[in-house]
């Protein structure tokens, strides 16, 4: 019988496939921002289980938030890439040193 | 005897887990976002599982029908140099490799647990769809966040568009604030100069 740890533990090996994914392609923003992704997806997982498990509506209500936020946000990342890539013609992280930081 | 309801619980995420390393892992960003979609459209088979239909069915339409159509017009109309963006992947591999699996392992020590052991505690009641129940909840208790949550998205749209949108050479836009600022000077030019001659005897010739 499936429980609410095995939900959990798919979250947990989502997110940390995500984790890995942010650590081995630090130079691709795109991938970058795809992991970021699957890290909300796993986050998403996490709060329906609970709301399943405890019979409480308000984790759906949450999730529909993130899904909310998480599409503005790669929206927004998006534009920016668009943006970098116009100015530098490269979406290489090492190239963006405009800053000077 | 394992259940069906198990089953798929087992497929679905398989093809979950097996998708989330084919996006980190993958050479091509394109092959890599194929492979959110369909990790995507597996959580929303493991959200259907878990009673959750009207998200399931808003990722399926939000995330893989408009987010992913997003990234994927990105990627292709970059044209991006794989290969440089693929430095110090195998350099960074084992370092990764080493805090995920540490990571992972202490996550699911603490989900074995005995307080995560838990079973579904009362069926919800089977004439109240989940769609109802988030809407009810949706428009009474959390309607100031739901007001804020549009406001959120009529920012991404505006700065999404202000972002990108380039001035066309040739379009005839005016400055407002040049317009307001211009001086008299600036537009009226005094000219001082002798009456000509011989416009002035034809207006008399005219007039006799």
């Amino acid at each position: 019988m499936i429980g609410l740890s095995h939900y959990l533990i798919l979250a947990a090996i989502l997110f940390t496939i995500s984790v890995v994914g942010i650590f081995l392609n630090r130079k691709n923003i795109i991938i970058l921002l795809m992991s970021i992704e699957l890290m909300l997806l796993a986050v998403n997982i996490n709060f329906i289980a609970f709301s399943y498990y405890l019979n409480d509506i308000a984790g759906q209500i949450f999730v529909f938030f993130i899904l909310t936020v998480a599409a503005a946000e790669s929206a927004i990342g998006l534009a920016i890439i668009v943006l970098i890539f116009r100015n530098t013609r490269s979406i290489n992280v090492d190239d963006l040193n405009r800053l000077n930081g | 005897m394992i259940e069906f309801k198990d089953f798929v619980f087992f497929v679905l995420s398989f093809v979950l887990i097996a998708s989330g390393l084919s996006v980190i892992t993958s050479r091509n960003p394109v092959t890599a976002a194929l492979s959110l979609v369909l990790a995507f459209f597996n959580a929303a088979g493991i959200w259907l599982l878990l009673q959750a239909e009207f998200l399931a069915i808003a990722l399926v339409l939000v995330y893989v029908g408009a987010v992913m159509v997003l990234f994927l017009f990105v990627v292709m109309m970059l044209d991006i140099n794989l290969d440089k963006l693929r430095e110090g992947f195998w350099d960074y591999l084992p370092m990764a490799g080493f805090i995920g699996i540490l990571m992972m392992v202490e996550m699911v020590m603490v989900f074995k647990t005995k307080q995560f052991n838990l079973s579904p505690l009362a069926e919800t009641l089977p004439n109240s769809s989940n769609t109802e129940l988030i809407g009810n909840t949706l428009y009474s208790d959390y309607v100031l966040p739901f007001e804020l949550a549009s406001v959120v998205l009529l920012i991404a749209i505006v700065s999404a568009i202000a972002l990108t949108l380039r001035d066309r050479k040739d379009s005839k836009k005016t400055n407002p604030a040049d317009q307001i600022a211009v001086k008299r000077k600036d537009r009226v030019r005094l000219v001082q100069m002798k009456s000509e001659e011989k416009y002035v005897k034809s207006k008399a010739r005219e007039r006799t």
